[in-house]
């Protein structure tokens, strides 16, 4: 054959590493952008880094961050700055080997105890000894253990009570509340713009839902403090509802997703293919029943993970809570009560004048990397959830 | 169906006959009740934003009770002359403020702008010009003097002193006028009561104050700009670059599917937490960087990191994800044939890219790029975390400078116990809204142009 | 030294593969200069994907992997060192589908000339391009207007100018009328026929009466049972359509197979 003979001919120049004007040109200028552009996309990569680097730094130094507690005791004689042994008043608190205690700026470290008598360790932690005089006050120290604070119920910086569920309770009421708010609301808008509604009425109620979610949440916890709250106050009585509650915050969060729930559960919806809509109505079903049996159940990963980002975005949602939640930390289950969220809580400590350094920076950090991975599990999740969903209709 | 009914022929297990039209029946008026109730659903989408507008429109407009310290007409007849205080001229209105101010506090005026260009009202000119040639002039050395406007602000913000004691909102005011001055009258004697629109021109030019009265959103307005000028610079060549790397460079390798689900996960993190990022990073590591104290000439009482360019790269992060994944679609709806052409003539890849696939995907990277503007403008959160500044009074200067913002500003009236400052914030968030309904309408204008440009 | 002088491309043993899927299989052939070459053969051959690798337009497919050598002016164009943007703007290729730019008529004929650095009258290179893909007539009044502006028949001439302006030695083109009407397909294969007289063009078809009526060469590929394409003859067209060697040949081109 022609084309096995062409092979055969000898082509000297095969190797020749002449390649003359087909030699590949120098591209700095393209080496250069592309680069540029591949340090674009790891910009992203160092945004998460900084988050969870900061976030977790500070949380770290708010589970190190020493705190002195009174004891209500004193030295009963005063030392100078190489003694280490002395006697202490009797009354006040109960003190342990190990315990690091302060007298005025110097830090001693307790070795051990014979009734009122210490032995200490003296000048730890970079301090000097020095002399002290009769009466001193003695402090502990003492540290935000894991235990108190995914634990404790009650949440006072002022009195070093750092017990995260009371944050983390008015969370979960507010996001409960918007979620049985947008859940049946917005899943119900996505039924009827995808199976039902004429393509007038979807022409007026996208645009709608767009609006709804392009209006800034400040302006919402505006409607939620100045609407909301008056109306609930009318229905339930001035003295069962407080001026800030949950309830209204929560409600109002969840007219805020509304349009998140509907849009994704209808990309969900639209995603089932149509032959399935038409294998049901070739069975004789009702247009309802082809929608929500067949439909429905088609589309329920894409609709699960809807929900589940919903979820987050009420968890992570600030103003509205901010405003209209309450402003103080509250362990309560009543939705008419003022309660703190996490988020709430973390803008108005921000809000004041806050010193880097002091326990209430640290705990708003220790506060975001709960919110950050309480979040960033949810959303893996729903991404888990729709690319298990892709595979099956792409 | 009966198994042994005498009237049934065949059986076949489903209902037949009368039995089969009065299941039919049930089962469409079970479908008719149910897409009742999903055409409800799609209402309270519709109820709650208009309950929203009407709540707004509500406080921003309405009947306010005035009292006043004195009264305008007092202050006309204090200086002997006639009619209505708006009409005197600026003569007569200074005259009013020597009047009824302290010197000291007339002084004090006249230092921060002259009442006259050749003359002075309450300095004399040889103390005046010394100030003015002292290392520290006053800043009414090199400004020109007041006009009427301004002079005729003072005697009401120094004199009359009008203060707001109650509000009402718009429905109360329209519909049940008559009870509401009756209240007035006898809550206040002695008030004025007037309808009054708290968005006003002179709302948008006013700065900050402290009393309602008198404040404004000009500075939060200039606030806004600024950041999102600072947001947009950082976001758009950042987002579309990265982009552009996804879409046309990277290839399937660990780190590049590690960037896209990066960027997904990040599009999915509550906004309050870049805040706290800027606060770490912006604020507090990179203060000599964003106190704008390395670049010299910053007031030392303001260098610290919180400042314009700090929050409008905190939001500029915060859009970055919404960018990148808005003008990856974009490129992606760029058909091959476009790029297979350029190359076929011989055209190197950012050729290509720059000729031919960015200018088809403009429309797209642009719409995507308003939408997540107008959604930096209206964030909030982060921006108190970053540390706005509640009460600015001067207009921001720079990258560097101290700001607040339109709904820093909202926030902080909302979060005021008196309603005025509830009305005010109406009123702000009316401003607010205008400006994001006319970001959006342009858009869709770009989108329009391009699209039409394009085919 | 011999380069291939008296052919304008060579290849030996040429192998393409797409991820595991070989879809081109061992292929060695030369193209005679200024002459027409047709590849023909049933779809899925690989015909197209081998016209592909002539000017290495499949490096832009990520899985995409070739083998063995393409010779051009006797250097191999995927030896590493070469170019694959200088081999493109010598070797240009018209796509199946029209692609005009979404530019006016004007900017499409010299913006390949313009990237690749033409320093002569682009008003000249315009109208001689334009003249050559026989469009002058109709378009000299309208240069500004969008390409996309014109008929399809139109559009593809269109993108014929825009290859040669950039002054190609051969131009591949892939089922160039395979999406216009009768009379604008006639047009086409006139002006193949002009342009072989400055050019040498290698053409992928699938219309074997076109084959035979315009081209100087045929090349006809099948596939394997691995449904990899291979070559299965390469002659001159007459010979190869009133007399063919092989079995498979004769029964695509009566009609039999394919």
């Amino acid at each position: 054959m022609e084309g096995e003979m062409a092979t055969t001919s000898s082509l000297t120049s095969r190797d020749s590493i002449d390649l003359g004007e087909l030699r590949k040109k120098p591209r700095i200028g393209e080496t250069i952008i592309q680069s540029l552009l591949f340090l674009c996309g790891v910009i992203s990569i160092l945004t998460t880094i900084g988050i969870v680097y900061e976030l977790g730094k500070e949380s770290l130094a708010f589970f190190t961050h020493q705190m002195w507690e009174q004891t209500n005791k004193s030295l009963t004689v005063g030392i100078d700055e190489s003694v280490t042994t002395f006697e202490v008043s009797r009354s006040g608190g109960v003190l342990e080997v190990g315990d690091t205690l302060r007298l005025s700026d110097e830090i001693v470290m307790v070795s051990s105890i014979e009734g009122t008598l210490l032995t200490v360790e003296r000048g730890v932690q970079e301090t000097a000894a020095v002399p002290h005089s009769a009466g001193v006050e003695i402090f502990r120290g003492s540290y935000v253990s894991l235990v108190e604070f995914f634990t404790g119920t009650e949440w006072n910086p002022q009195i070093s009570k750092f017990g995260i569920w009371s944050l983390v309770n008015a969370t979960f009421m507010t996001s409960l509340i918007a979620m049985s708010v947008a859940l049946p609301v917005g899943l119900a808008t996505a039924i009827y713009l995808s199976e039902y509604a004429s393509l007038r009425a979807r022409s007026i109620l996208k645009p709608i839902m767009e609006v709804l979610a392009g209006v800034p949440t400040v302006v919402y916890g505006y409607f939620a403090l100045t609407f909301m709250t008056p109306l609930f106050r009318s229905w339930f009585g001035v003295d069962t509802v407080q001026i800030f509650n949950t309830a209204s915050a929560g409600v109002v969060v969840g007219i805020l997703i509304i349009p998140l729930v509907s849009s994704m559960s209808e990309d969900a919806l639209h995603a089932v293919p149509k032959s399935l809509r038409e294998a049901a109505y070739g069975l004789g079903a009702t247009r309802l029943e082809t929608s929500l049996r067949v439909v429905l159940p088609a589309a329920l990963s894409g609709i699960t993970a809807a929900f589940v980002v919903a979820i987050s975005r009420a968890i992570g949602e600030t103003m509205i809570v901010a405003i209209a939640a309450g402003a103080g930390p509250a362990f309560t289950f009543n939705p008419f009560d003022s309660a703190e969220t996490m988020t709430g809580h973390i803008v108005r400590i921000s809000g004041g004048d806050l010193s880097y350094d002091s326990i209430d920076y640290n705990s708003i950090f220790a506060i975001g990397l709960l919110l950050f991975f309480l979040t960033l599990s949810l959303n893996i999740f729903s991404q888990r959830v729709v690319a298990r969903f892709r595979e099956v209709y792409e | 169906m009966m198994p042994n009914d005498p009237n049934q022929e065949l059986e076949t297990g489903f209902p037949e006959g009368t039995d089969l039209e009065k299941y039919i029946i049930k089962r469409h008026r079970t479908g008719v009740g149910l897409k009742l109730s999903f055409q409800m659903a799609t209402l309270v989408g519709i109820i709650a934003l208009t309950a929203l507008l009407y709540n707004i429109t509500n406080q921003a407009f309405g009947l306010v009770a005035v009292e006043n310290t004195i009264p305008p007409a007092e202050v006309v007849a204090s200086i002997g002359a006639t009619g209505e205080l708006q009409d005197l001229s600026k003569d007569q209105l200074i005259e009013i403020l020597q009047a009824n101010i302290s010197t000291g506090l007339g002084r004090r005026f006249e230092r921060d702008q002259r009442f006259y260009e050749d003359s002075y009202a309450f300095d004399t000119e040889a103390k005046y010009q010394a100030s003015c040639a002292s290392a520290e002039p006053a800043a009414g050395c090199s400004l020109p003097a007041r006009d009427r406007d301004n002079v005729y602000q003072l005697v009401l913000s120094e004199v009359v002193e009008p203060e707001v004691v109650q509000t009402w909102s718009l429905m109360d005011s329209l519909f049940s006028r008559g009870e509401v001055l009756a209240e007035a009258e006898a809550k206040y004697p002695g008030s004025e009561v007037y309808f009054r629109s708290w968005l006003t021109a002179d709302f948008l030019q006013r700065p900050q104050s402290s009393n309602p009265e008198f404040a404004g959103v000009r500075t939060a307005i200039f606030g806004s700009l600024w950041v999102i000028f600072i947001t947009i610079l950082f976001s758009f060549p950042v987002g579309v670059g990265a982009a552009i790397y996804l879409e046309e460079y990277a290839g399937a390798s660990f780190i590049n599917r590690l960037i896209q689900t990066n960027i997904n996960n990040l599009a999915g993190v509550p906004s309050i937490i870049y805040g706290m990022l800027g606060l770490a990073i912006f604020v507090r590591t990179l203060e000599p960087l964003t106190s704008g104290a390395l670049f010299g000439g910053v007031d030392p009482t303001t260098a610290n990191g919180r400042t314009i360019i700090s929050a409008g790269l905190t939001l500029g992060l915060l859009i970055l994800p919404i960018i990148i994944i808005n003008a990856q679609e974009a490129i992606r709806a760029v058909p091959s044939s476009l790029r297979q052409a350029s190359f076929g003539l011989g055209a190197t890849k950012w050729q290509t890219i720059w000729h031919h696939v960015l200018p088809s995907a403009t429309p797209g990277i642009l719409t995507g790029t308003i939408l997540a503007m107008s959604r930096a403008i209206g964030e909030t959160a982060p921006l108190v975390v970053v540390g706005a500044s509640t009460f600015i009074v001067v207009d921001p200067d720079g990258p560097f400078a101290k700001f607040t913002t339109l709904p820093i500003q909202i926030y902080q009236w909302t979060s005021r116990p008196q309603d005025e400052f509830r009305n005010i914030a109406a009123a702000a968030i009316l401003v607010l809204l205008v400006l994001l309904l006319s970001l959006n309408a342009t858009a869709v204008l770009l989108r329009n142009h391009y699209s039409r440009r394009a085919a | 030294m011999s380069t291939n002088g008296e052919y304008a491309l060579e290849t030996n043993n040429l192998n393409v593969y797409y991820g595991d899927f070989q879809a081109v299989s061992d292929v060695s052939l030369r193209f005679h200069k200024q002459a027409i070459t047709a590849l023909i053969g049933p779809s899925g051959c690989g015909k197209s994907t081998a016209l592909r690798s002539f000017n290495r337009m499949n490096d832009l497919v990520d899985i995409a992997r070739v083998e063995g050598e393409v010779l051009f002016r006797g250097r191999n164009i995927y030896h590493p060192q070469v170019d694959p943007v200088e081999i493109r703007r010598r070797i240009g290729m018209v796509f199946q589908k029209p692609n005009p730019f979404p530019k006016s008529i004007y900017d499409n004929v010299a913006w390949g000339a313009r990237i690749n650095g033409y320093k002569g009258s682009m008003d000249e290179l315009v109208e001689q391009s334009l003249r050559q893909a026989a469009l002058w007539d109709e378009v000299k009044d309208k240069l500004q207007q969008s390409g996309l502006s014109l008929s399809g028949g139109q559009q593809q001439r269109l993108c014929i100018a825009r290859a040669i302006a950039v002054k190609p030695e051969i131009i591949l083109m892939d089922e160039p009328a395979s999406a216009l009407d009768p009379i604008a397909t006639l047009r086409i294969e006139e002006l193949i026929q002009e342009l072989k007289k400055n050019y040498t063009i290698i053409i992928v078809t699938h219309n074997m009466q076109q084959a035979a009526r315009s081209s100087d060469y045929t090349a006809f590929f099948t596939v394997n049972e691995d449904r990899a394409g291979y070559l299965v003859e390469y002659d001159e067209t007459g010979k190869l359509f009133t007399n063919p060697k092989h079995e498979l040949t004769e029964q695509y081109i009566t009609g039999r197979f394919g």
